[in-house]
């Protein structure tokens, strides 16, 4: 039984009647898995758009610098410059802890995705990224639990998990999901003891959703409890730092790393809303991208052979405007870039259809343009760590074009 | 700081006369004020006094407290509610005296700003440069040199504080539950830059004086509170072409266009185009704010104001309106039925239940438009509902994380700080207050408050209520006098106002470790902090 007829099971007009064999069914379901055999897709959303163009600049295109006097970032080479990728591109200097995974190709860029219809609120553009239907906002359920939905995976309490307090978007839907700010928070309350009570509690729990949440949390608690998560210390000599976002991902490493069965984790980070004082190779955006590539560095080396089985997508809602502002930041645009990372990726390539910071070539002659639909990323992204056959599924109305990850 | 505000004082007084004339015949309830309004209709129903004391509690206030229980049912719910829909009547001084130790609460924002600068302005006054360190040095080099209490994050801690104290003990608890839905509405986010400044102002300034007044008025407030012309960007908007002074060519930003239509008033489908967005955001050119980080009060910039006509939801505004073309977008769009329903609907998921019956929503829209949209004529509507008072809406809303924390104090009778611990919970199960990012606010539905963290941090929240351990919050213990049994009964009672079932009390005196009888007859005493964290935390007290 998938997880989503689970859901449906326990949440269906039949829930009561079968109430009293649901501990005995998850068992059943939970020793049935295979945990520790499967690939893992990890979302990583940057909230407030972030500004691929001093992500990944090109410093290879003319109109770059003329576009952004102040805040372009210097050419490889120079001081305080850029790391070069190829003849256009180059990374933020801040990311240099990924050149090595761009070296041994398991880090693919794509430059100028947006989604269409491009909306320059921060909220539409989240929402649609995370719906998954650009345009549409009644759509209830987010396209990552669209995708578990539709994909056999591992049956197991953590076979879906957001590290951040409530659970996005994309993660909304029939699929069970658990959300945690923390393993370390994730805790038996009122421990072993205080915790069977509650297990009790909420397995008689009249109301619906709290009974399903309830058998799903203690499910998680008791393997958790079990597998000490928490105190998995990092492998490989990984060093991650004390930012939020490697906190984060430190926990998705060791979901990973304990063999629980994790099939997706989605966690996110804030700040990237670079309207003023945006900086070059130091300051503000700057600080974010160390953060971040730091965090992902650690990830990649902590999780060890691992990695060959995991592809982390690093996404956001929408890029800023190809000129610098009059305060030295930028504004919302459209066309950003997205990180690819992972074993399966045949990186070491910018991809993507970026077409160039030229008046012409400008989406309304002011942003970046889309060059490649998110979607198309996403899709394959799934496709490959979920096994998923039928677009339409999980991005409605949606067929791909040719590939773009290759 | 604009006129709008000043308006509800004549509509308030028609409110205080009209009420007057009918409040004389104010049946059996030992009320020492007479409610100004006239006595409610309620449906009968056939639950016990105490079962509609704790509905009503439950979803216009935050919860049963001991003493509010006591009261609605001396007044009688019809009485209790018409006290609640005039606040101003209710003595509240406890409460205010204690408010009292927050200077911020009642400072503008150009004061704010002048009394908690950034630590950064702070340094750089000092001579200290903060140039390319990171943020662990800049802390330590800042310890000494600012005091934790002038920094910014103290207004917001100050006005968090105020909230929960407010929420937990304030007598007039209705328009605490106003507060948190129209705040919520209209939503800003503390975490957007000069808006930690505006927020105290905003929530003071725009909200609360225009909770019972018409839906125009707190439109309107709302529209030119500086903290929402910063938060939804409409201070830098401009018609396309104009040369700003220091931000050179600037243009047109539909941010918080989209927002007025799509969140605050018709919904996003109350029937309006990219077109009439456009429309709306031009209309809007010029609603600006004197120097934002400094000042931090509303200007009309007559330059940057587009002064061609415009045409929005197919009226024609003609050229030349000025400041007026966006106070003319206000009253079309406040008497509009879209927007009337869009209230009605949400008031009622608020209230009711999370997807309200079309029947009562269209019913209390039709009295929002009858009325003009008169906010107290609309409560009422809802709080005289069939709906209100059917078994399907009884327990049938999960209580916000909010919600939760507040009333698990109340249920006890007990007091709170609103400090740094009860901050930390909330933030846990996933509501900072003031920091909801989007423009959408808090959830109002029960969906995306459960799930496993927050779950785990709500059992948490309860146990370390009980056991005294969440700092500067704290609830008197019930007493354990007696067998477990009834313990165990009274207490559950006390704290979830139904019988137990069968089940639920052999599990509790399970956990209890209470069950083993001694041949003597003698059982082990209940711990009741205990049982008291495992009520609290228990799936019964998450509804409400």
């Amino acid at each position: 039984m998938s997880a989503f007829s689970r859901r449906h099971f326990l949440r269906g007009a039949g829930a009561l009647a079968a109430l009293g064999a649901v501990p005995g069914f998850l068992g059943r379901a939970l020793a049935a898995s295979a945990p520790g055999s499967g690939k893992t897709l990890v979302l990583v959303f940057l909230r407030g758009g972030a500004d691929g163009l001093s992500i990944v600049p090109p410093v290879g295109d003319p109109a770059y610098r003329a576009a952004r006097p102040t805040i372009a970032l210097a050419a490889p080479g120079k001081e305080g410059g850029t790391l070069r990728l190829d003849d256009v591109f180059a990374l933020h200097p801040a990311l240099s802890p990924l050149l090595p995974l761009w070296s041994d190709r398991t880090l693919a860029i794509v430059h100028a995705a947006g989604l269409p219809g491009a909306t320059r609120s921060h909220f539409d553009a989240q929402d649609f990224c995370e719906s998954g239907t650009p345009g549409l906002k009644s759509t209830a359920d987010g396209w990552l639990n669209r995708a578990v939905q539709r994909s056999g995976g591992p049956e197991g309490a953590f076979r879906v998990v957001a590290i951040q307090p409530t659970l996005p978007r994309m993660l909304v839907g029939d699929a069970p999901a658990v959300a945690m700010s923390s393993l370390g928070q994730f805790r038996m309350p009122g421990g072993p003891a205080g915790s069977s009570a509650f297990d009790a509690l909420y397995a008689q729990a009249v109301d619906t959703a709290l009974r399903t949440t309830g058998i799903e949390t203690f499910e998680a608690l008791r393997e958790a409890g079990s597998a000490k998560l928490a105190q998995l210390p990092p492998a490989n000599g990984a060093e991650y730092g004390g930012a939020p976002i490697a906190r984060r991902l430190q926990d998705v490493a060791r979901l990973i790393r304990s063999g629980v069965g994790l099939q997706v984790a989605a966690t996110d980070m804030g700040g990237w809303d670079t309207h003023v004082g945006e900086g070059t190779e130091k300051g503000q955006l700057a600080s974010r991208l160390a953060e971040l590539g730091g965090a992902l560095a650690a990830f990649a080396r902590d999780l060890g052979p691992r990695w060959a089985d995991t592809r982390v997508v690093v996404m956001t809602e929408f890029g800023r405007t190809a000129r610098e502002n009059g305060n030295r930041g930028t504004d919302h645009g459209t066309a950003s870039v997205m990180l690819v990372l992972g074993g399966g990726v045949r990186g070491g390539r910018v991809l993507g259809g970026y077409r160039g910071l030229g008046r012409s070539e400008l989406f309304e002659e002011r942003d970046l343009a889309i060059g490649t639909d998110v979607r198309s990323v996403l899709w394959e992204t799934v496709q490959a760590q979920l096994d998923l056959r039928d677009a339409s599924r999980v991005f409605p109305g949606f067929s791909p074009g040719a590939r773009v990850l290759g | 700081m604009f006129k709008a505000i000043s308006m509800r004082d004549p509509l308030l007084a028609v409110l205080l006369l009209a009420g007057c004339a009918t409040a004389s015949s104010g049946g059996g309830a030992p009320a020492a004020v007479a409610p100004r309004v006239e006595p409610l209709q309620l449906p009968a129903v056939s639950w016990s006094g105490e079962a509609q004391a704790v509905h009503l509690l439950n979803r216009l206030a935050y919860g049963p407290s001991p003493a509010d229980l006591r009261q609605v049912q001396q007044m009688g719910p019809a009485g209790w509610i018409a006290q609640q829909l005039v606040p101003a009547d209710i003595d509240d001084s406890a409460v205010e005296k204690r408010l009292a130790d927050f200077p911020s609460l009642s400072m503008s924002t150009a004061e704010l700003v002048a009394r908690y600068p950034r630590a950064k302005k702070v340094a750089q006054a000092k001579g200290i440069s903060l140039e390319g360190k990171s943020p662990e040095q800049m802390r330590a080099e800042l310890v000494g040199v600012v005091e934790p209490f002038h920094l910014p994050r103290q207004v917001g801690a100050e006005l968090v504080a105020a909230r929960l104290i407010r929420a937990a003990e304030s007598r007039r608890q209705l328009q605490e539950q106003l507060v948190d839905f129209w705040f919520n509405h209209f939503n800003v986010s503390a975490d957007k830059g000069a808006v930690r400044w505006m927020v105290s102002p905003y929530e003071r300034e725009a909200i609360r004086p225009h909770l019972f007044g018409t839906f125009r008025e707190l439109l309107g407030a709302v529209a030119h509170h500086p903290a929402m012309l910063f938060y939804l960007d409409n201070w830098a908007s401009t018609r396309e072409g104009f040369n700003a002074p220091r931000r050179g060519r600037v243009g047109l930003n539909e941010n918080y266009a989209r927002e007025l239509l799509e969140l605050h008033t018709l919904g996003v489908d109350g029937g309006y185009t990219q077109q009439d967005v456009r429309e709306v955001a031009r209309c809007f050119t010029g609603w600006g704010i004197r120097k934002p980080n400094e000042d931090g009060s509303f200007e009309f910039h007559p330059q940057a104001h587009d002064r061609g006509s415009k045409r929005v939801l197919g009226v024609e505004i003609p050229a030349g309106g000025g400041m007026e073309d966006g106070e003319r977008v206000l009253d079309l769009l406040a008497r509009h039925p879209s927007t009337a329903r869009f209230v009605a609907r949400k008031l009622a998921q608020k209230f009711v239940m999370d997807s309200p019956p079309p029947a009562l929503v269209e019913r209390v829209a039709q009295v929002f438009l009858r009325t003009g949209g008169d906010l107290t004529a609309t409560y009422r509507a809802l709080f005289e509902s069939p709906e209100f008072w059917s078994d399907t809406a009884r327990a049938a809303k999960v209580k916000t994380p909010l919600e939760f924390t507040v009333s698990a104090v109340r249920a006890l009778g007990g007091t709170t700080a609103g400090d740094v611990p009860m901050i930390q919970a909330l933030t846990r199960m996933g509501q900072p207050l003031y920091r909801a990012q989007p423009p959408t606010g808090w959830p109002e539905v029960s969906q995306p408050w459960v799930n496993p963290g927050a779950l785990v941090a709500r059992i948490d929240f309860g146990l370390k209520l009980a056991s005294g351990r969440l700092t500067g919050t704290e609830v008197p213990l019930p007493s354990v006098n007696g067998t477990p049994d009834e313990v165990v009964d009274r207490t559950a009672r006390a704290i979830l106002h139904r019988p137990l079932g069968e089940q639920t009390r052999s599990t509790l005196l399970a956990a209890l470790g209470v069950s083993e009888v001694m041949p003597d007859g003698e059982q082990r005493r209940v711990d009741g902090a205990k049982l008291v964290g495992l009520l609290l935390g228990a799936p019964e007290f998450q509804n409400q």
